[in-house]
């Protein structure tokens, strides 16, 4: 060691050091990781308020838009305050106090064991076990008679799992509307979920045949029971249509849905 | 320093482009062009890594192992996309529902390791930052060049905003819908790197055979 070399500090003689020695290269790789890895973590918590926000604004304004509410002026927090959220649990189909609504979305997101349950019959590709509660919203009118519920559905497309909700009028039959907040879709196919022409479609169908059977089919052509009952597929989308199809039978069939639509067309809601 | 600044922003634009004269990058290239407001961020996204990820690396160069030097850049490349994903999410969280897969394929993007490995290690940090900046330009206007056909003649619209009013919204214009399908970037791409060629041969590289002429009679 020269002494020229002795006098230098600690950090310059490191720097000087061949990059390839064995303790340099650890010593990188260890630097480098730990401020990689505080950099990013802070980022992430410093945005996530942010973030957690845009995307609760955004479920939010789906929910104003599929009840035919939403108006761009008012601001979205507010509006959504005429909603009267709801845990619903879809084996008996009544409401249930067993979790708080505020925090009922985290258990969801998180999927968690408490609120999933295993399925046999996957026809929406859920991935073999779907939610056994719901979150769903109650709409009233000015009087305070119930008005539309909104309910969530989600199921496998082509590409991905479409997240949506529907609407319904208070009789538990008449769709009022159907849309889709996130999806992968192939854009200008399959994404034509999104076109507000596609989704005006399902205004005014019916769930249930006269016979009380699920007669609603997103289809290339009408069913027997006529176009009540019919939302004409997606051109180009087969895949996507077919998704939807299964997803919206499965979540107002009798996994679903079903015991709470029995509810809401005996009046037995309110 | 062969190349100034002013040169090295630029000619990454056409005449060292990195998608038509090298062919790197093309994956994400056919991914994002459907629409031309998401290929405009992808393209804002990719100049903003390029540039700062290069700069980083260059200020690195001389302590970087050569024995672990890919994965070094790997860190600094995957953490600024990190950044710009948590970011997009935060501001712009229309645009991160559709982008957000393609904004973590940022770090497999050849354009930004070979940015890194070809320039970055070896030059100084500014020149570095405007390499970087430069190739991502060259990147992102190739990009919008395919978005422009894509979403005119695929969706009928630019930006979003409605030209050739299709017939799925009551006018006159059937879309092509096979332009919305990720194979026609490769034909546009393809197209496109035929014209550039045509009008700079020096681009045409040299074949790797000879096509001989046998003597008959």
């Amino acid at each position: 060691m020269s002494e020229a070399n002795e006098n230098k500090g600690l950090i310059r003689r490191f720097l000087d050091a061949p990059p390839d020695s064995v303790g340099k290269t650890v010593f990188v790789a260890v630097a480098l990781c730990l401020v990689a890895s505080m950099v990013v973590s802070a980022a992430a918590v410093a945005l996530r308020p942010i973030q957690d926000e845009n995307k609760l604004r955004d479920k939010r304004i789906n929910i104003l838009q599929v009840a035919g509410v939403y108006d761009e002026n008012t601001p979205v927090n507010e509006a959504f305050e005429a909603f009267e959220p709801h845990v619903l649990d879809l084996s008996t189909g009544e409401f249930t106090d067993a979790f708080e609504t505020s925090e009922f979305d985290a258990l969801a997101d998180a999927r968690d064991p408490s609120i999933m349950r295993p399925i046999d019959e996957d026809p929406a590709g859920l991935g073999g076990q779907m939610q056994a509660y719901r979150l769903v919203y109650l709409l009233r009118d000015d009087s305070g008679a119930l008005d539309k519920v909104v309910m969530p559905i989600e199921g496998y497309g082509l590409w991905s799992t479409l997240y949506g909700f529907i609407a319904l009028e208070e009789n538990g039959n008449d769709i009022f509307g159907l849309q889709f907040y996130q999806h992968g879709e192939t854009p200008g196919l399959g994404a034509e979920v999104d076109n507000p022409r596609w989704k005006a479609l399902w205004r005014g169908k019916k769930l249930f045949a006269e016979d009380g059977d699920l007669a609603i089919t997103v289809a290339k052509t009408p069913p027997p029971e006529g176009t009540d009952y019919y939302v004409d597929a997606l051109a180009g989308a087969t895949l996507t249509s077919r998704g939807v199809d299964n997803l919206v039978r499965f979540w107002m069939g009798e996994a679903g849905y079903g015991s709470f639509l029995e509810h809401l067309q005996a009046g037995e809601v309110n | 320093m062969a190349q100034t600044y002013r040169s090295q922003l630029i000619d990454p634009l056409v005449d060292d482009n990195p998608i038509t004269l090298q062919v790197l990058g093309i994956c994400s290239a056919l991914a994002v062009t459907s629409s031309m407001q998401v290929a405009l961020v992808m393209s804002i996204a990719v100049t903003l890594v390029t540039g700062f990820s290069s700069m980083f690396i260059s200020m690195l160069r001389n302590q970087i192992p050569s024995s672990i030097r890919i994965i070094v850049q790997m860190v600094v490349i995957a953490s600024l996309v990190i950044l710009v994903d948590q970011v997009l999410k935060a501001y712009a969280y229309e645009i991160s529902k559709t982008l957000s897969v393609f904004v973590g394929l940022i770090i497999t993007n050849c354009i930004v390791m070979g940015r890194a490995e070809a320039f970055a290690m070896k030059n100084p940090p500014i020149a570095s930052f405007i390499d970087g900046v430069g190739n991502g330009l060259g990147y992102g206007l190739l990009l919008m060049v395919v978005a422009v056909v894509r979403e005119l003649f695929g969706s009928g619209s630019l930006f979003g905003i409605t030209i050739l009013e299709t017939v799925n919204n009551g006018g006159w214009y059937v879309p092509n819908g096979l332009l919305l399908l990720p194979p026609s970037a490769f034909f546009v791409i393809g197209l496109i790197i035929w014209a550039v060629r045509t009008w700079k041969p020096e681009q045409v590289e040299e074949r790797e055979y000879k096509i001989q002429t046998v003597e008959g009679h």
